[in-house]
């Protein structure tokens, strides 16, 4: 059985964060481990924050659009925006930051989209009709969610 | 963003009061880290049993926490809860700086440098 859920909210960071949020609460009520939610949490958030840094860079902030669609094995979410399309329409490579090097020369930045990629299974893109689809999967072990009361 | 000194023997100790150092916090966490760390011993410990969540945001202003106290001071890292740890992990940030599972074990005497 397919269990899905979806929200949107303005592409700013407090938003961001309460949007964020209400998945990740819908997700544990869901059943899925609690671990796995705090990756899912940590790769979508990696993702909005590049939607409200990037895609909304040069303009008002727009909506963001996260779809979620679980089932007993995976799953699959994704975010979508109106914002500018990636460079060159194709996703950062996410290569790890390079740490054997002195502390003034550390990156500062630049984690996300290697988050992105460890955490997620599948990366797919999309551009279309003027938006940014961009969907991650991730492999899932639904456990019982808690019993109502 | 709320943040709280300590001194100890040797070290001052810089508490986090929040539960998330996140992109909508992370430039005024680096300004209060600036201004806490200022002048002070050597040796800082950030103290982040309270921060339940990090983000890559959160990861480099940490990381620019530790690079504004200049040469000849650290930053280490204190109470890291499961989340924050695991971020810390996979960028490979946790080798860059000394990890300690609680504030009693990085300011325990075994754990001096010697």
């Amino acid at each position: 059985m397919v269990k899905t859920f979806a929200c949107s909210f303005t592409a700013t960071n407090l938003d961001a964060r309460s949007g964020i949020s209400s998945v990740v609460a819908r997700l544990r009520t869901l059943g899925v481990p609690a671990a796995r939610v705090d990756e899912v949490q940590i790769a979508l958030t990696e993702a909005v924050n590049n939607v409200v840094e990037h895609a909304y860079a040069d303009a008002a902030p727009g909506d963001v659009r996260i779809k979620a669609e679980l089932s007993p094995e995976r799953l699959w979410i994704s975010i979508q925006d109106a914002g500018a399309p990636f460079p060159n329409g194709q996703l950062p490579e996410g290569k790890p930051a390079d740490v054997d090097v002195p502390v003034k020369n550390l990156p500062e930045g630049g984690f996300g989209w290697f988050l992105i990629r460890e955490l997620a299974s599948q990366v797919q893109y999309e551009r279309s009709g003027g938006s940014n689809n961009l969907s991650l999967c991730f492999e899932i072990q639904v456990t019982s969610p808690p019993a109502q009361a | 963003m709320s943040l709280t000194t300590t001194m100890t023997d040797g070290a001052q100790i810089v508490k986090v009061n929040a539960e998330r150092i996140d992109a909508a916090m992370a430039i005024q966490f680096k300004e209060d880290m600036r201004t806490e760390t200022e002048s002070g011993p050597e040796r800082v410990i950030l103290d982040l049993s309270e921060v339940q969540f990090i983000d890559s945001s959160g990861l480099g202003a940490i990381v620019a926490a530790m690079k504004q106290l200049g040469g000849g001071r650290k930053l280490d890292l204190a109470g890291l809860t499961p989340m924050v740890e695991k971020v810390f992990r996979l960028t490979r940030m946790d080798t860059i700086f000394d990890l300690y599972s609680s504030l009693s074990e990085a300011t325990a005497p075994a754990s001096a440098n010697s």
